[in-house]
């Protein structure tokens, strides 16, 4: 059989879980962490990173509206899947992302938002024309009301829901950690880390897409970008990614050190068909690199030009190096057999529903729809707008 | 005896019927079935296996696998003196024609597994399938709803043992049903039937007057991978440790 090598069970030389599995922990991550350096900002009062909270907030809604569509397209009947919504089995920790993903979506993110930019869409509903205004009319849920103590309600309600977002976040990685973590038949996967490690990873790929986001509108904005925000953010991202870093490395020793029947079997496997994608991009290029030059930026003073291009390459890296973690947890987790005998291969189509070419549309579509919430809601303050609003 | 022109107006309708029952095979089929009345399992019996391959074509052919997929197969374990922990494994094709011979000289030991879903009694597949289209039925056979099945796979990670895959046209989970068109007439699986020696014999635990009683307490009986703790109910006679 092409592709094989040793004895694997017949039933796994074809692999199911695809490439856009591999994107599904990837665009949820990116969601829990945006959150959570939104809420920096908001619970923790970490002044410096406000003028990344609201980007953060609509890249944290972007994403989190594209994160189950690699799910559904991965179904082998995709219109069958409102049923993990009406018939739920309760001991399947997949029957539980229905209900986890609405109530992020609903009760936390988009709630938030709303409370968050409740002013603005009310001044919008009545400064602006034609299809806008019924737009920003229907947004406003019938509520007008901007007084200042108004606003004040609404700015005590956002904390609290921003309080209780954080735990939901936490809960909507750390579940998709535990659909992996909890497979007792797969040891690559079956690790009780595997949830915290999926939490932290998540947390710096969400930083690192917020910085970046920050960075380049602010430069398409033509403004000058600021540097105090950039470093707090940055130096976030350098001790969850330590922490994230820690936590893989202590998976990985105990793995080397316990040994167990799987283990000659998951080495070769790190050494062979895995080398590049772990060894190289996730390990070396992903996470080592990044983290000197952010240590660097933590210990050395360095001038502005230096520091931002040593943000935006550790960035990059850091979040190419998550995906890259995503793919060796995925993938790599479907490579050996459970006979520990021999390995499959992944052959990667191009156009089909779970393609190349549907993974890259993926990814670019949380992008698109970030450019159309960016213009619906915009996440900086609006000269015009506050003038209106002290005209009135 | 002589059946008369009326006798036979009356016997063909009903044969009729009762042949629909035989050729669709669900429980409410069978209405003189009681499903609580069994537990059912299977007993392989490895000294007795030849490799011919006979088990996996007649499950291929009653219950119409795809190519390339396999609800029973059947593997060759070469395991030498010197490799007890890492034996040479080989199924071509699931073993569905047999195996190459064995070259004179060879050294160690050659035995054959067959290999089925287990039907475990704790399973690990309905555990995880999000919305319960695959279960145990009271009877004690793990078995799929192919109407409800997303096709998510998630079951297919979870088996320990490899017996799952999504058809390839069907887009649904599928795996050994234990025949349950056939055990729920009261006949045995077609690989049982098929067995020349009999190294697989279906067993219904809740029987008290099936074989399987007096095998286990006289046999040295395991279960693949206990360490899984999924109470598989495919028993092995003779399974050597090397064995995954």
């Amino acid at each position: 059989m092409s592709g094989v090598e040793g004895y694997i069970y017949p039933n796994e030389v074809t692999l199911y879980w695809s490439v856009l599995i591999v994107l599904y922990p990837f665009i949820t991550g990116l969601v829990a962490g945006a959150f959570i350096l939104a809420s920096l900002e908001r619970v923790f009062s970490v002044e410096a990173v406000k003028p990344t909270y609201r980007l953060a907030l609509l890249t944290a809604l972007a994403f989190l509206l594209v994160a189950p569509l690699p799910l559904v397209l991965h179904l082998g009947h995709p219109f069958r899947s409102p049923e993990m919504y009406f018939t739920p089995h309760d001991t399947s920790a997949m029957a539980m992302f229905g209900y986890v993903y609405m109530w992020y979506l609903m009760a936390v993110l988009v709630f938030e938002i709303w409370l968050d930019y409740r002013r603005e869409i009310v001044l919008l509903s009545q400064t602006s024309k034609g299809l806008l205004r019924l737009i920003y009319k229907v947004m406003t849920l019938g509520s007008s009301n901007v007084s200042a103590r108004s606003l004040h309600i609404d700015d005590k309600v956002g904390w609290i829901v921003t309080l209780v977002g954080i735990p939901s976040a936490f809960l909507l990685h750390g579940y998709v950690g535990f659909i992996f973590g909890s497979l007792k038949a797969n040891p690559w996967w079956s690790s009780p880390l595997m949830p915290v490690i999926f939490i932290f990873s998540a947390m710096v790929s969400g930083i690192a897409a917020v910085m970046l986001l920050y960075m380049a509108t602010t430069k398409l904005r033509g403004l000058k970008i600021d540097m105090r925000c950039v470093d707090k953010v940055a130096m976030y991202m350098f001790y969850i990614f330590l922490i994230d870093f820690s936590l893989e490395m202590l998976d990985l020793v105990h793995r080397v050190y316990e040994a167990d029947e799987s283990f000659r079997s998951l080495n070769f496997l790190v050494h062979t068909k895995l080398y590049f994608s772990q060894i190289v991009v996730q390990i070396c290029l992903g996470t080592i690199v990044p983290l000197v030059l952010l240590f660097l930026t933590q210990v050395v003073k360095l001038g502005e030009m230096a520091r931002k291009r040593i943000y935006i390459l550790s960035g990059s890296l850091a979040l190419i190096g998550v995906l890259a973690m995503r793919w060796n947890v995925v993938i790599g987790g479907q490579l050996f057999s459970k006979s520990f005998l021999g390995y499959t291969t992944y052959k990667m189509a191009l156009v089909t529903r779970e393609g190349l070419l549907a993974a890259i549309g993926l990814t670019i579509l949380p992008l698109l729809f970030l450019w159309a919430l960016v213009k619906l809601l915009p996440p900086w303050p609006d000269k015009s707008l506050h003038e209106a609003a002290t005209g009135d | 005896m002589n059946i008369s022109r009326r006798h036979l107006m009356i016997l063909l309708p009903a044969a009729a019927v009762a042949w629909k029952h035989v050729l669709a095979g669900t429980p409410a089929d069978s209405p003189n079935y009681q499903m609580s009345e069994h537990w059912w399992g299977m007993l392989i019996d490895i000294p007795k296996c030849i490799g011919c391959g006979n088990c996996v074509r007649a499950c291929q052919t009653e219950n119409d696998v795809p190519d390339g997929f396999f609800r029973t197969w059947v593997e060759r374990y070469h395991r030498s003196d010197w490799h007890l922990e890492n034996p040479e494994v080989i199924s071509p094709d699931g073993g569905k024609e047999g195996f190459p011979e064995v070259q004179a000289g060879e050294e160690g030991m050659f035995f054959f597994v067959p290999k089925m879903c287990n039907h475990c009694a704790d399973s690990p597949c309905t555990q995880v399938c999000p919305v319960g289209a695959t279960f145990i039925a009271p009877d004690g056979v793990v078995l799929i709803d192919p109407e409800y099945c997303l096709g998510c796979a998630y079951c297919v990670q979870a088996c320990p043992y490899g017996c799952r895959y999504i058809h390839p046209t069907k887009k649904v989970a599928d795996k050994c049903t234990l025949c349950y068109h056939r055990i729920t007439k009261g006949l045995t699986t077609a690989c049982c039937e098929a067995c020349p020696t009999g190294a697989r014999q279906l067993a219904d635990l809740k029987n008290p007057n099936d074989p399987i009683h007096e095998f286990l307490k006289t046999h040295t009986v395991q279960v693949l991978k206990p360490q899984m703790a999924t109470g598989a109910k495919a028993f092995y006679n003779g399974l050597d440790g090397s064995v995954r």
